[in-house]
């Protein structure tokens, strides 16, 4: 299985990257590789130009920035799972790299990559909008900043211009009090997410301040259970709140079907994985 | 399009002009005659071409051979050392770690960087590192003993 013929260029930098990119209209960047090349291998994606920016260093590795982590779009997901400063800082992103695919996958498949191609079913896209993370952006004309929220548009669609590339993702650093949690159900053959949940739950005195819960796999774009949230705050943080909260306010508008899992039950895994992805950020919030 | 290409193959330095939708498991394969490497699902699931590039194990399926230019690649035919088989080769042998033999090599690629970064691996953490490669005679059971007993092998007595 070749993919079909194509240019190649390789980048020594970001603007070089953007250059190339502004003078051949259409080409697709080149990173890890691991969404791209199999969807070039199968004609879903067949570029005349691919730009490599698989040695933009500049693109790679985790730095602190005051309250925040910034994650460069070249980091792959094994430097993601084992980095101190996430481990520590925002756990949630560690835990959900280290269950991405296999450990083979994880040491090409990039973080820029894995949400450029915005698969329902990956692992990522839920975790960043459940800690309110911040996609960075850039072309020729200037940079952008999108929230994770307004990123993924639709199906293997996201808000990334023709003329952009991502340069990094910031996540905030979760302080004391604030606990985390993603759990999936996978596809035994793929490993991609059937129902992925995402929860970063912040508790004080027994009540919950604040509280966010999303979910991968369910629908075609991650989705943020608000109405659930909204009726856990200020309310106490048991497992009954839990319970109440998802059974009555969870909704989940046009869940994904498919051979393996059907709409109705991928929702039923989303109320069921939600209320332990909360329980368990509850518990860690210690 | 074609393009130069130099890269580090179990120890020797190979220039060669490739094609750029050249995937690195048919470079290694047909351009350098090294077919210990597999070709299995071609999807990246299965893992029957894991090599080690850089000291990573990865999936040379869902690689392009340009991306390789510069690397440092050992293949299953760069384990062995004069003839004598590596710990972990000797190790599936010993406990019958293969039954066709397809998904071997790939096996005894990812296990041994599996090995190499956690040396006290439990049964339960081998079947995990070992999630990435398919074994279709399922003889699963077997690889784990073989990857345990090499890990013991080469753990300071």
């Amino acid at each position: 299985m070749y993919p079909a013929e194509f240019r190649y260029h390789r980048a020594s930098s970001v603007e070089e990257a953007l250059d190339l990119l502004d003078r051949n209209p259409g080409a697709k960047f080149l990173a890890g590789g691991h969404s791209l090349i199999p969807m070039m291998k199968l004609r879903l994606a067949q570029p005349e130009v691919l730009i490599d920016i698989g040695r933009l260093d500049e693109l790679a590795g985790v730095s602190a920035n005051g309250d925040s982590l910034s994650i460069g779009s070249l980091t792959t997901h094994s430097e993601i799972a084992s980095s101190p400063e996430l481990r520590k800082h925002c756990p949630i992103l560690a835990e959900a790299a280290s269950k991405i695919a296999d450990p083979q996958v994880r040491n090409k498949g990039t973080i820029g990559g894995n949400l450029a191609h915005a698969d329902p079913a990956s692992d990522l896209p839920a975790v960043l909008v459940a800690l309110g993370a911040t996609i960075q952006l850039r072309s020729r004309d200037g940079a952008r900043a999108v929230p994770a929220s307004d990123f993924f548009v639709e199906l293997l669609t996201t808000s990334l211009a023709e003329n952009e590339i991502m340069t990094a993702v910031e996540v905030p650093k979760l302080g004391a009090g604030t606990g985390s949690t993603y759990l999936k159900v996978e596809h035994p053959a793929s490993g991609y997410a059937v129902c992925g949940a995402a929860a970063v739950v912040t508790v004080e005195g027994g009540t919950w301040t604040s509280a966010s819960l999303a979910f991968n796999g369910v629908t075609a774009t991650p989705l943020a259970a608000l109405e659930v949230v909204e009726a856990l705050i200020g309310s106490d943080a048991t497992d009954q709140a839990i319970d109440r909260a998802v059974e009555s306010r969870l909704s989940v508008p046009d869940p994904m079907s498919d051979l393996y899992a059907s709409g109705e039950y991928r929702a039923a895994l989303a109320a069921a994985y939600g209320k332990r992805a909360l329980k368990s950020a509850r518990d860690r919030a210690g | 399009m074609r393009v130069t290409i130099s890269v580090e193959v179990n120890g020797t330095k190979h220039e060669r002009e490739v094609e750029t939708r050249t995937l690195l498991v048919h470079f290694l394969r047909e351009d350098l005659g090294l077919t210990g490497t597999h070709v299995g699902c071609e999807t990246s699931l299965c893992g029957a071409c894991t090599i080690h590039m850089d000291g990573l194990a990865v999936k040379s399926c869902t690689q392009l051979a340009v991306q390789a230019d510069g690397a440092k690649i050992t293949t299953i035919e760069g384990l062995a050392d004069n003839g004598n088989l590596h710990p972990m080769q000797q190790a599936f042998w010993d406990e019958h770690g293969l039954q066709c033999g397809y998904c071997t090599p790939g096996m005894i690629m990812a296990a041994t960087k599996l090995v190499e970064d956690n040396p006290q691996a439990t049964e339960r953490e081998i079947r995990e590192g070992l999630k990435g490669n398919l074994c279709r005679c399922t003889g699963y059971h077997n690889i784990v003993k073989a990857v345990a007993a090499a890990a013991k092998a080469g753990a300071p007595s």
